[in-house]
């Protein structure tokens, strides 16, 4: 479970996030729209510990363990995967490789076994299937050459490796035709159960027509003002964030 | 290539550089040579303070103790600077006004293209009329009072403005700094003094148009732009000179200074006599250009189009001191027949979080060798600086050279630099498609460089930079064949 | 002696050797301790202090004595070497042989500091092919002095890998002169990560058509090492490749540089030259100073080269972070990769094991 509370959050001097208080219970799927500059993009930021963020109020509880003070990686060894809006590019660097490291290293934390080789590459492979995606995929370098498709599509294979508890899709849905708003929207679906949740960003609600969502919050002006079934989704694609701001 | 497209060329060259002429006036010159007396002699004439003249005199001590640079690929015969004159001047007295100015000299620049004449000048750009070694007029000078801006040559500077020139000058380039510089700082007769008082924004375009005419006479310009905190100006630069067999010597020395948030852009058409398709005669342009970023978030932007001179020496260079501070560098050196340049800049970082960007497009057509000489220069203190490069050449025919110096020196771990250089020819696919939708050899060729100087065609003033794009044309008429 | 290279010369403008001249250096002493040499199942020829061992070396077929032979060069540090030059290998691979591999190891050791100055010879016949790994390891204070001379006949393909692992307070200074023929490949990289100085520098000269350079280095220097790699390529026939991939990761103190000249000699049309140059400052202290140059007399060449200097990109490291594996993992990861582009000559599976262990204990190390 997820647990936001009161969080304030600034870039040098300018406050994005003025009091964000939000709750994901376990098994459920949220999705926070708003308008361009709300401050979702650095919501997500925030929750995956990315530098430059100045916490400055609030808590983030993610099953009970106050997430804020801890590194990325450990962040990713406790379940939080961050779906990028724009995945990074690190060229020299094999996909596979760079899986097997992170899903090992997670392990480790864990205190699981390393998955040697061989039982990576049919994990792998089997993934790389799943997603409908080539196999020379795990052989080219990290994002290297990618087109913005297959970049997100990426971003779902290291997800569906790495089977997180709490996935963050961060606008993973721009720029992408149906085809591959369908795998990111399968991605997801085949790890929903009741200990999978996720917070989907997103300014479209395209999205939301593939992904379900238990609920819809709106963030504008750096809070959460509304908050509403799936139907919600529907209603701001009609009427616009107009009238939404935070006074 | 065809023989009727050579045929073309041939003529197209023939009647090449149309600057060439020689102006006759009546002109006072000091007596050939270099020596003190000659240094006292300049600063008596032009009725100078002691300071300065003390100044002249120990620059040209400095001058006496130093050599030529040899660094540069450049190569000429030795030059004898005992057989040059220091000064010369139109023998009448300063006019005080336009209507006084010599109508010969009118004529002159009416037929370089600048007309002084208010009415007819440009609309919106000021002129200061430099000929030979001293400047003859300068335009809108009431318009540019009114706002605050000081625009006059730079003799009348140190009388009227004594305490500016005396802060500013030599501070952005000693007096030794380098040999042509040490020159220049002893025998400098006019050039242009600009000053922008802080929030002003200078009114109009500032120019100054060099004319050298008289013959074996050295012109050493000095050049002082200073923007106080948040002033800006745009200042614009042309040059020619007759045709003449022998070889002169031009030894500029322009400095500008930044202060906060002021913002100053240089652009230069440089067309000075490159010489005859053998080489012979031509202009030795040896310049020294820098600019000093002082204050925080300044910016210096020069531009440069260098198509004419022998030979070229010339690396119009920012030291970015204040922090935020931008520094420009936007380069096209054409080389033909058998001209050398040898160009570059110096970037030099000192403040946190300073940028800046070198675009320099150089080509080499005929027997011609053109070099990019660069440094950019990370100084510990530096943090967060950025610095981007790109160098490209083209060179037309198997006969020139084109060649790629850069220096890179980085000393700060958060810095960022990057440089690209490339070479290419103008390929025979592009040509051949232009062709086909019916551009003649000349045209394609022509579009073809305009295309490739694009980056730094449109960091030019707009009146500026249609003559720079006829300018290329001109010049590489004759190298395709 | 030939006088030392000052900062005066363009070509050492980069390489202060103020602190090798400071040194008196006597004649390498004897030495009785066995290097450790590396597992390779390959004839070697082993130098202890300059000196051949025999009991330590196998034999070779073609390997000739040593011979004096005339310089090329005329560089500061081939004149010095002329003048003290003892001993060196003397190679000659007839036309059309396959001569496989040669280990050639460098051991210095002593008490005081001493200086030595391999020459080196190596000719490739027609058609002939040989992989040189080449191992320069030492402890103390000497002055390793390289001259190599090098000629790849018509369509030969030399590969010479190198390895200089000098201790930290001995000076490395390399010269290469190699004249490849048409169709000839010289293949080079070099991994320097020892020794307080070090200069590589390599002279090729590209004599006939499709003649290729492939001239690539890595460098990893902590402290106060200082890092030099210098190529001149000389284009002098057309349709020349030539190819230069440089990485440089500075840590500590240290200092790296990289010149490199592209000549392209008029006759050379068709010249295709590409040289990338890039560094890695992962200190405050660090510095790289990087000159490439290029020199060109022909119109229809492509040559091309880009230099980056910068530090470790943190988007990246964020995200190999946000993906779980730590922070310092992340870096090694990064910085592996950024080398592992200058490794692509080496295309020889014992020699890259080689190097890539080296790799990752240097890592290990900072």
């Amino acid at each position: 479970m997820l647990e936001i509370k009161n969080l304030h959050a600034r870039i040098g001097d300018a406050e994005i996030l003025k009091g964000v208080t939000l709750t994901i219970p376990d098994g459920e799927i949220h999705a926070i729209m708003g308008p361009n500059g709300a401050g979702k993009s650095t919501l997500s930021y925030v929750l995956s510990g990315r530098d430059g963020y100045e916490v400055t109020d609030g808590e983030v509880l993610f099953n009970g363990e106050n997430i804020l003070e801890m590194d990325p990686e450990d962040r990713a060894a406790t379940g939080l995967f961050l779906a990028f809006q724009y995945p990074v590019e690190l060229p020299g660097v094999g996909n596979a490789n760079f899986l097997r490291t992170s899903l090992n290293a997670i392990r480790r934390k864990r205190g699981e076994d390393e998955l040697d080789a061989v039982a990576f590459l049919k994990l792998a492979r089997g993934a790389v299937k799943q997603l409908a995606m080539k196999e020379d995929f795990l052989k080219r370098n990290v994002n290297v050459g990618f087109s913005g498709g297959e970049k997100k599509r990426n971003e779902m294979l290291q997800m569906a490796i790495l089977k997180p508890h709490l996935a963050i899709l961060d606008e993973t849905d721009s720029g992408l035709d149906i085809d591959a708003l369908k795998i990111v929207a399968e991605g997801v679906n085949s790890l929903r159960d009741e200990k999978f949740s996720a917070l989907i960003i997103t300014h479209y609600q395209r999205l939301l027509d593939y992904i379900v969502p238990d609920m819809v919050h709106v963030l504008a002006g750096g809070k959460i003002v509304r908050s509403g079934p799936a139907s919600l989704a529907l209603e701001l694609e009609a009427s616009g964030y107009a009238g939404l701001e935070a006074a | 290539m065809s023989t009727t497209t050579e045929a073309t060329i041939q003529e197209l060259a023939a009647q090449k550089y149309k600057y060439g002429f020689s102006t006759d006036i009546l002109m006072e010159e000091f007596p050939k040579g270099l020596s003190e007396d000659i240094v006292r002699l300049i600063s008596a004439k032009k009725g100078e303070p002691t300071w300065l003249l003390e100044w002249r005199l120990k620059s040209y001590h400095a001058w006496l103790k130093m050599e030529e640079p040899e660094w540069a690929r450049v190569h000429h015969p030795p030059i004898d600077y005992d057989d040059l004159y220091y000064y010369a001047a139109p023998a009448k007295p300063v006019p005080k006004s336009l209507d006084e100015v010599d109508p010969e000299l009118l004529k002159t620049y009416e037929k370089l293209g600048i007309p002084l004449n208010e009415r007819a000048a440009l609309a919106g750009v000021a002129v200061d009329a430099v000929f030979d070694s001293v400047s003859v007029a300068t335009t809108f000078r009431d318009t540019l009072a009114k706002a605050g801006v000081i625009f006059c040559p730079i003799s009348e500077a140190v009388k009227e403005h004594p305490e500016l020139v005396r802060q500013y000058l030599g501070s952005v380039v000693p007096a030794g700094d380098n040999y042509f510089a040490a020159l220049n700082s002893a025998v400098f007769s006019d050039g242009s003094f600009v000053f922008i008082p802080k929030g002003v924004r200078c009114p109009m375009e500032l120019s100054t148009y060099f004319r050298i005419n008289a013959r074996n006479t050295g012109q050493f310009e000095r050049t002082l732009i200073i923007a106080e905190d948040g002033a800006s100006v745009s200042y614009l630069e042309g040059c020619t000179a007759p045709m003449r067999d022998e070889n002169q010597l031009h030894a500029a020395v322009v400095e500008l200074v930044a202060m906060d948030e002021a913002k100053i852009k240089y652009s230069t058409v440089q067309n000075w006599y490159p010489g005859d398709a053998e080489g012979k005669g031509g202009i030795y342009n040896f310049v020294t250009k820098r600019g000093a970023c002082r204050g925080k978030n300044s910016k210096i932007s020069w531009t440069q189009v260098e198509t004419g001179s022998a030979i070229t020496w010339k690396y119009p260079s920012c030291i970015l001191q204040g922090d935020g501070s931008v520094g420009e560098f936007y380069s096209v050196a054409v080389t033909n027949n058998r001209q050398q340049a040898d160009t570059g800049t110096k970037m030099i970082h000192i403040g946190k979080n300073t940028t800046s960007t070198i675009i320099s497009k150089g080509i080499s057509a005929g027997h011609s060798n053109n070099t990019y000489r660069g440094l950019v220069k990370i100084m510990p203190g530096a943090s967060g600086a950025r610095n981007f490069t790109q160098c490209d050449s083209l060179l037309i025919g198997d006969q020139c050279g084109a060649h790629t110096v850069p220096y890179i020196e980085n000393r700060n771990a958060s810095a960022k630099v990057e440089h690209e250089a490339t070479t290419s020819k103008i390929a025979e696919d592009q040509l051949f498609y232009c062709r086909s939708r019916g551009l003649s050899e000349e045209d394609a060729v022509g579009l073809i460089v305009n295309g490739f100087c694009k980056d730094v065609l449109k960091e030019l003033p707009m009146e500026f930079a249609v003559e720079a794009q006829k300018l290329l044309a001109v010049s590489l008429e004759g190298s395709v064949g | 002696m030939n006088a030392l290279p000052t900062r005066k010369l363009e070509a050492w403008r980069y390489t202060d050797m103020r602190p090798l001249s400071a040194i008196s250096f006597g004649e390498p002493p004897a030495v009785s301790a066995t290097p450790e040499l590396p597992d390779l199942p390959y004839p070697r020829m082993v130098f202890l202090n300059g000196a051949l061992n025999t009991a330590l070396s196998t034999s070779f077929a073609f390997a000739k004595p040593y011979a004096p032979f005339a310089v090329r060069g005329a560089q500061p540090m081939v004149l010095i070497n002329a003048e003290h030059a003892k001993g060196g290998i003397n190679i000659e691979i007839p036309a059309g042989q396959d001569a496989g591999e040669l280990l050639l190891v460098s051991q210095a050791s002593g008490a005081a500091p001493f200086a030595f100055h391999p020459r080196h010879r190596v000719k490739l016949g027609q058609g002939a092919k040989l992989t040189l790994i080449q191992l320069d390891k030492g402890e103390g204070t000497y002055w390793q002095n390289v001259v190599f001379e090098i000629e790849v006949e018509a369509g030969a393909k030399f590969q010479h890998f190198r390895l200089q692992q000098e201790g930290t307070e001995a000076f490395n200074t390399t010269t290469i002169h190699a004249d490849i023929a048409g169709d000839a490949a010289y293949e080079h990289f070099t991994l320097t990560l020892g020794a307080k100085i070090s200069r590589t520098e390599i002279e090729a000269n590209l004599l006939g058509q499709t003649a290729l350079a492939h001239l690539n280095a890595a460098q990893l220097l902590g402290g106060t090492q200082h890092g030099d790699f210098t190529t001149i390529i000389r284009h002098k026939a057309p349709n020349c490749p030539s190819r230069q991939t440089v990485k440089s990761v500075l840590a500590g103190r240290a200092r790296g540089v990289f010149q490199g000249k592209i000549e392209v000699d008029q006759i050379a049309q068709k010249t295709d030259g590409y040289q990338m140059s890039q560094a890695l400052l992962l200190s405050p202290e660090a510095e790289m100073d990087i000159k490439p140059e290029l020199q060109i007399f022909a119109d229809d060449v492509k040559c091309s080269h880009g230099a980056t200097i910068g530090a470790l990109d943190e988007e990246q490291v964020f995200y190999l972070r946000s993906r779980g594996i730590p922070e310092a993992d992340a870096r090694q990861i990064l910085i592996r990769a950024f080398i592992e582009e200058a490794l692509e000559p080496v295309a020889h599976d014992a020699s890259k094991a080689l190097f890539e262990d080296v790799l990752d204990s240097w890592w290990g190390r900072q």
